[in-house]
């Protein structure tokens, strides 16, 4: 009994194993858009990929064939205008990139660095709350979001840089609060919202289950928790879910291998790890 | 590469009872390429068990072993606020039982003489011992260690091992706080997985200190995991710490049970 049980365990070990290094492969030929990516330096420690040459290698062994990149300098700089261009030429050198330019709502003149992130042709913003200083029930944030829409710009919302627990605390960054997301989105009909490191715990599961029906998508970066897709697929349409590693900060790795610790059909994988993002960016 | 996996809990989702919980994380520990997990604590959980409830919790654990004792490590949890009651449960679960590990949680601060009697005991018994640590930017639980306080206690332990659980968390600190103590290794898990984590461990610590460990199921194994495929560090390195140095941990306790690994 018990050899036949371990045969058991070991031939379904086997083929979840082979079930799994078949998707991988198909992965592996698919496109894979990276949602969340960052170029230059993060502020409190160098990181081996912090020049977007090798970024770009690293993504391209891990099977990326475009990243989403906003730049790191976009977090304290304040030449928000100067850190764009930057980024934009750092993404004409390195086709792989897409621009996403960061927008600071909280400085003086901050919607015409929105003009210029239409004007440098690209099609999204990031905003990063927790480090410029605003909640989401603020009257600029419902601004930026209009004024992006206005411009054809997808909108990313960076909620969580760096886990509470570890910050330097002479730069606290509190992670933001999301619950008045969904109404500042009844404010700026139209805009295409994406929440890049989000964590499930975020907010309750009202607020989840408010977001669910919008149409925000979400990264899954900081998605934790074992087999973390298939727990969040069980509240969330499957059209919501994009891939994003938050590399350099993070091993780009980790995302890499949620889409193999769930138990993801083909099409769901289709939908994670393009689909929905090609959707939300072209729309 | 065999994998190891140091720090694994009962998935808070997935099941009823302890059978299917751990039937859930083996499952999905199978789909990451994942051969032995050492498993502690029961649920619901508690920060400062009476002795009632961490019996509990470790007849949780001992429930789920027989059926995956090809897979699973049993850690048995003990609260060193209740010393006598503590050393009892070590007797029960490891000396006269299968677990081969024990888990000190935050119950109580680890440089006490109650923890260093529990430690010393559990190392009698070849258990290896993991003590979760951090060092948290606002305020640790009140009775929640430091890896420096670990540290402090790894000096009197005579050179026997002792595991940081988590390097502190904030592990540029954590490295630093047990650098120098030879005795202590590092636990991977549970922390995001912050590029530049394992190397600088390596660098600093050796890689024969370092275990990875999920800190499931709350925490994903394929988050931990990134922490030491996504190193760049050599193949020789990522082996030892996916599971040769746990396993060299773990031999003493594995043979005099009868283990086989």
């Amino acid at each position: 009994m018990l050899r036949r049980r371990r045969f058991l365990q070991t031939t379904l070990a086997a083929a979840a194993l082979a079930a799994a290094r078949a998707d991988a492969q198909q992965v592996e030929r698919s496109p894979l858009i990276d949602t969340n990516v960052w170029l230059g330096r993060w502020p409190i420690r160098r990181l081996r990929l912090d020049d977007p040459g090798s970024l770009a290698g690293k993504l391209g062994q891990n099977g990326v064939t475009r990243a989403w990149a906003s730049s790191l300098d976009g977090l304290l700089h304040k030449d928000i205008k100067a850190v764009n261009e930057r980024l934009a030429h750092d993404c004409r050198q390195l086709p792989v990139f897409e621009p996403i330019g960061a927008i600071n709502p909280m400085l003086p003149r901050w919607e015409a660095d929105i003009a210029a992130c239409a004007a440098l042709k690209m099609r999204g913003i990031r905003l990063i709350p927790a480090y410029h200083g605003y909640k989401l029930d603020d009257p600029r944030f419902v601004e930026a979001l209009r004024l992006a829409t206005a411009q054809k710009l997808a909108v990313q919302l960076a909620l969580v840089l760096e886990d509470a627990r570890t910050q330097n605390p002479l730069m606290f960054a509190a992670p933001p609060d999301i619950t008045p997301l969904p109404k500042a989105l009844e404010a700026a009909p139209g805009a295409r919202v994406m929440l890049l490191n989000w964590l499930r715990s975020m907010a309750g599961k009202p607020v989840l289950l408010a977001l669910a029906g919008t149409n925000v998508v979400f990264d899954i970066a900081m998605l934790e928790g074992i087999a973390g897709i298939d727990a969040t697929l069980e509240d969330m349409p499957l059209d919501r879910l994009c891939f994003g590693s938050y590399a350099p900060v993070f091993y780009h790795e980790a995302a890499k291998l949620k889409l193999q610790e769930s138990d993801l059909s083909a099409a769901q994988l289709t939908a994670i790890t393009h689909a929905n993002a090609q959707r939300f960016l072209s729309a | 590469m065999r994998i190891w996996d140091l720090h694994t809990h009962f998935p808070t989702t997935g099941g009823a009872t302890a059978e299917q919980r751990a039937d859930k994380l083996i499952r999905i520990a199978d789909r990451m390429g994942i051969e032995r997990l050492c498993l502690y604590m029961g649920f619901p959980w508690s920060q400062d068990p009476a002795p009632e409830k961490f019996r509990a919790e470790n007849d949780q654990v001992l429930s789920v072993l027989p059926k995956h004792a090809d897979r699973l490590l049993g850690f048995v949890y003990l609260n060193p606020k209740h010393e006598d009651a503590s050393l009892a449960e070590l007797e029960r679960c490891v000396a006269n039982g299968p677990m081969v590990g024990v888990k000190l949680w935050v119950a109580q601060h680890c440089n006490t003489l109650e923890v260093e009697r529990i430690v010393k005991r559990a190392h009698e018994l070849k258990a290896v011992v993991f003590q979760h640590t951090w060092f948290k930017a606002g305020e640790n639980y009140a009775g929640e260690s430091t890896p420096s306080e670990l540290a402090e206690l790894a000096q009197r332990l005579d050179g026997k091992p002792i595991i940081c659980g988590h390097t502190g968390g904030d592990w540029e600190r954590g490295i630093r706080a047990i650098a120098a103590q030879k005795n202590v290794f590092a636990d991977l898990a549970g922390s995001d997985p912050v590029a530049g984590y394992t190397e600088m461990a390596v660098r600093e610590l050796g890689a024969e200190r370092i275990i990875y460990g999920s800190d499931a199921s709350g925490r994903s194994f394929s988050s931990q995991l990134a922490k030491v495929h996504g190193a760049d560090i050599p193949d020789a390195a990522k082996r030892l710490i996916f599971a040769e140095n746990l396993i060299r941990l773990l031999a003493p306790i594995l043979r005099e049970k009868g283990i086989k690994f």
